[in-house]
């Protein structure tokens, strides 16, 4: 065989991948059309349409909604690094070895056991409401504020559980080499498990914060108005659902390039440090 | 009489109820390498374990140069300084190139420069034939290769004392011998050695000191001749002869 020519198995193999492309664009194709086909078909088809398809209220409503999830993405992205460094010190502290450290310990377990059992919006109302009743002055007693504090309190738990399990996952046989070459049990933390454990991750800890990304509409319950807020003005300003729809287009314009980068970026990293993959 | 490097008196360490080392002795010669040969299960890496302070003594006593190590609020961290450790599935930290990987300790525990332990690293690479894998990651490397790279590691530390613990065991046949090389040239600089190995033929040849560890106790000890040539205890003669009909001897 000469190089450039292709051998008789790749030609067969290029072969069974056009045949896969083609079967996979074709029962994509029959079941969208099903759905064109059948959804209209329905009896209510016509009101479904006009309260949820409604160009005109998308239209409208778009540029308030995104102004409004302007809101959403600075409660998220100031929640985000507290969440991250409390849930860390929480992983680490429960796992941590030194007998003298069992009260912190006992006190991590009992933090991410009550912030996990009661549901979020439970903690917004609770801590939303509550703290700001004290009466503080401002800025103090903002809904905002306390709404924030809740929802880092509850997803550092989450969170918490996610790197412990990372950093449990690491084998000992790596902290027995880093130990072995005079790095204390912090530096060993620090430099070879947490690294490692972080990487690994990486995925759940993304899906948690997608679903931040969408438990910050319910700080919208107790006050500011965000884009869910925002789109059930709307929606009851002009008696219509499609507002709703649009919130969700603009919550998946964030989400879906969110999830898919971290793919990538995973992808690559794997690439760089690993062997050959297997099929 | 010189005092020894390590001095082990009475080592006692259970787990749980199973006793795994009993009241075990030993003096390592400074400059010397000893063998700990024995069956699977008989201590050898709990004993290498104990050594580094990886594991915690339940009785006896452990000396380096003349100094108690092993009481409790012993810094650890001083001990591992001056005696490094290799061990049988490599431990190389996955996520760091081969460079990392030795110039870590370096930096951290040593507090040398970027640049410093580099050099240094690059040297050792460079005497273990690694000078084309500073950049490379453990996961891409074959055992012989990533077990050089963590013997750099260990010896880029400048040890007084190196244990191996079974460095050889997961590698194929035909890397053994690139690994070994390494031990023998370690040999030559005069550095002290201590092995847990199944490699007879290498204890036999570069051992000074042979210890027949069995069930937790040091039950013959004395020169590769001797052990290997006239071992005085059944236990070691059998053991030895399993050893010969597995080829491996």
């Amino acid at each position: 065989m000469t190089p450039g020519s292709l051998s008789r198995r790749q030609i067969f193999e290029r072969a069974q991948r056009r045949k896969s492309a083609v079967i996979a664009t074709a029962s994509s194709a029959i079941v969208i059309a099903l759905i064109v086909a059948l959804v209209p078909k329905m009896p209510r088809w016509d009101r479904v349409r006009t309260s949820f398809f409604n160009a005109e209220r998308f239209r409208d409503s778009f540029p308030r909604l995104l102004h409004a999830f302007i809101l959403d993405i600075k409660i998220f992205s100031w929640s985000v690094p507290f969440i991250v460094a409390l849930a860390l010190l929480v992983a680490i502290t429960r796992n941590s070895r030194s007998p003298a450290l069992l009260p912190l310990r006992v006190a991590a377990i009992v933090y991410t056991d009550i912030m996990r059992g009661v549901p979020v919006l439970l903690w917004i109302y609770l801590i939303g409401f509550g703290v700001p009743g004290l009466g503080m002055d401002r800025p103090w007693n903002s809904p905002l504020l306390w709404g924030s504090v809740a929802l880092v309190l509850t997803y550092a738990a989450y969170v918490a559980e996610v790197f412990r399990a990372g950093i449990e996952g690491v084998h000992e046989s790596q902290r027995a080499a880093a130990r072995s070459l005079g790095l204390s049990n912090m530096q060993s933390l620090r430099f070879v498990v947490l690294p490692q454990a972080i990487r690994r991750v990486i995925p759940p800890l993304m899906n948690d914060l997608v679903s931040l990304q969408k438990d910050v509409a319910l700080v919208s319950l107790i006050g500011p108005v965000e884009i869910l807020r925002q789109a059930g003005i709307d929606k009851s300003k002009f008696a219509n659902f499609t507002p709703y729809l649009a919130a969700a287009a603009i919550f998946l314009l964030l989400t879906i390039p969110l999830t898919r980068t971290t793919d990538w970026l995973l992808e690559r990293e794997r690439r760089r440090t690993s062997a050959t993959r297997v099929r | 009489m010189t005092t020894p490097k390590i001095s082990l008196r009475d080592i006692t360490k259970r787990f749980d109820a199973i006793t795994v080392l009993d009241a075990v002795s030993l003096d390592i010669e400074s400059g010397s390498v000893v063998s700990i040969i024995g069956p699977s299960g008989s201590g050898k890496s709990t004993l290498l374990r104990c050594i580094n302070l990886l594991e915690h003594i339940d009785d006896g006593e452990l000396l380096l140069d003349g100094t108690d190590i092993s009481i409790p609020g012993f810094d650890p961290n001083t001990v591992r300084r001056r005696i490094g450790m290799v061990f049988q599935s490599y431990n190389l930290f996955p996520h760091m190139s081969v460079l990392d990987n030795i110039t870590l300790a370096l930096r951290r525990v040593l507090g040398l420069s970027r640049v410093i332990a580099q050099d240094r690293a690059r040297e050792l690479l460079t005497r273990f034939a690694l000078d084309d894998k500073e950049n490379a990651f453990p996961d891409q490397m074959s055992g012989g290769q990533q077990q050089r790279a963590a013997i750099a590691r260990a010896v880029a530390m400048e040890p007084e004392v190196l244990l191996l613990d079974e460095i050889t065991s997961a590698l194929d046949p035909e890397l053994v011998g690139e690994v070994l090389d390494v031990v023998r040239e370690l040999r030559s600089t005069g550095m002290t050695i201590v092995l847990a190995t199944h490699e007879m033929g290498f204890a036999r040849d570069t051992s000074d000191l042979v210890c027949v560890l069995d069930g937790g106790r040091i039950i013959e000890s004395g020169s590769p001749a001797q052990v290997f040539g006239a071992p005085q205890q059944e236990r070691t003669q059998q053991f030895l002869q399993r050893v010969i009909n597995a080829g491996r001897l």
